[in-house]
């Protein structure tokens, strides 16, 4: 978890610099997925048993365990529910975006 | 060694002898032998090379993807439907920039279901960024499968080497067997500029803004440009070692020719028999077999033919609502160029029917006594 490499926005100026394939563009850097997002999840932290479901199971990657805490970050979370179906405590809502 | 071997098989030797260490594969007539052979290989240890079964197409181009990018020299085998289902993944390999080398059996698309050759299949993905490689005999087979994996590997694009349904996959045909020491002298272990390695990660082929989509594009096709020369000077590396010399095209008798055929694959060594006939009768003929597809050799092409008063181009395709696929390239090819010649498009035994001598002079008639085309394709051998 604490190994994260430092991410950065890679922009080439001239295709002679560039690397023959697509690697590591950290293109996700910008490419905020949030906005795609419908219903999000909010987490009722009272009810939770800190057991990880949510984070393993979200296909985004779109949870983080803070201080043994699962946080959501709703810059990249795409509001797909799944938290929310497999949270045993059921404490995870999906609540209506409003604009 | 010389051995009596089937086309498909010529394509599993030399798989073998380049000791390709992932196939990943799935069957389907008519090139079931070619993996079959491997699979055999892999089992008895004669190939030290992981056989991943998989589930379809699709699937055998995305593990043969996966093994590539991750270093191993990677081959892999189908045809006709099953090249169909791995259209997109194909885009993967030649726009990821991973050597797989691949072969084709030439069979015609259903429907009506089909297992007899036609070429419709491969120049469907004409556009995918694969080099091809189009080949007349089984010892031409197994030896481009080797020069291949060199070419590929070199400039990181992927090949496909293409051979016709039946009158090659499954004719047996004597084949000079390179000795492994050789082989492996001429075509050292796959050392790719960056790998999937958990010693240094990196997310491949994500996401690619337009700030570098079209560049990556440009790169492919400069490099894909470099192949021409280059498999020239692989072709003269590999008949100093082994005898045999393969170029981008085989011209024979061109030099002084008044008519050339223009084809490719094995009607390209008929082609050749009738040459010789037509010299006999008095009419100078010659025959530009074309080997390398893609990328087209403008160069080669255009100093052959630039000299010649007639050329027939002969497809085993078709271009629905344009020519045959071979006539237009050369069409292309030869515009603005100052002796331009003129071109005539024939298009013969789609589905496997046989493409015969007969054939051959019926379209030589027919470009020896017209000045120029009188129709966008002329059919030869349909039933009217």
């Amino acid at each position: 978890m604490n190994k994260k490499k430092e991410a950065k926005r890679i922009i080439f100026n001239s295709e002679k610099e560039m690397p023959l394939v697509a690697m590591s563009l950290g293109s996700m850097l910008y490419n905020k997925t949030g906005a795609w997002r419908n219903i999000k999840p909010v987490i009722d932290l009272s009810q939770c048993i800190k057991c990880g479901i949510c984070w393993k199971f979200c296909p985004d990657v779109a949870i983080d365990i803070v201080d043994e805490w699962p946080q959501i970050n709703y810059d990249y979370c795409k509001g797909c529910g799944i938290c929310a179906e497999e949270c045993p405590q059921k404490c995870i809502t999906m609540v209506e975006e409003e604009k | 060694m010389k051995k009596v071997i089937m086309g498909n098989h010529a394509l599993s030797y030399g798989a073998m002898l380049s000791r390709a260490q992932v196939i990943a594969a799935y069957p389907i007539t008519p090139q079931t032998q070619v993996v079959e052979l491997l699979s055999e290989m892999c089992a008895d240890g004669t190939l030290n090379a992981k056989f991943i079964k998989v589930e379809s197409e699709h699937s055998a181009m995305a593990a043969c993807l996966g093994a590539s990018l991750a270093g191993a020299r990677t081959f892999t085998a189908t045809s006709a439907q099953g090249l169909a289902l791995m259209h997109e993944m194909l885009h993967w390999a030649s726009g990821g920039r991973m050597p797989v080398v691949m072969g084709n059996i030439n069979r015609a698309m259903a429907p009506g279901w089909s297992i007899w050759t036609d070429q419709n299949d491969s120049l469907s993905e004409r556009d995918t960024g694969w080099i091809q490689f189009y080949c007349s005999s089984n010892q031409e087979v197994l030896d481009t499968v080797i020069q291949a994996f060199k070419v590929s590997e070199k400039l990181m694009i992927p090949s496909m080497v293409i051979l016709d349904a039946f009158s090659l996959s499954h004719t047996y045909e004597v084949v000079e067997i390179p000795e492994q020491e050789k082989v492996d002298a001429f075509l050292p272990p796959f050392q790719p500029p960056y790998r999937l390695t958990p010693e240094d990660p990196h997310a491949f082929g994500g996401l690619t803004s337009p700030d570098h989509y079209m560049e990556f594009r440009y790169k492919l096709q400069k490099d894909i440009e470099k192949v021409p020369a280059l498999v020239e000077e692989t072709g003269r590396e590999y008949e100093k070692m082994f005898g045999r010399y393969l170029g981008q095209v085989d011209d024979y008798l061109c030099e002084d020719a008044e008519l050339v055929f223009v084809t490719s694959g094995t009607a390209g060594s008929t082609a050749r028999v009738v040459v010789d006939e037509l010299r006999n009768k008095g009419i100078k003929a010659g025959n530009l077999r074309i080997r390398l597809f893609r990328p087209f050799p403008f160069e080669k092409v255009r100093s052959i033919l630039s000299r010649i008063p007639k050329v027939a181009v002969l497809d085993r395709n078709v271009s629905y609502g344009h020519h045959g696929i071979f006539y237009q390239e050369v069409k292309s090819a030869m515009y603005g160029q100052p002796s331009p010649a003129a071109i005539f498009g024939f298009i013969a035994g789609l589905g496997g029917r046989d493409i015969t001598k007969d054939d051959y002079k019926e379209i030589a008639n027919y470009a020896l006594k017209k000045d120029k085309p009188e129709e966008e394709i002329v059919w030869i051998g349909v039933k009217k």
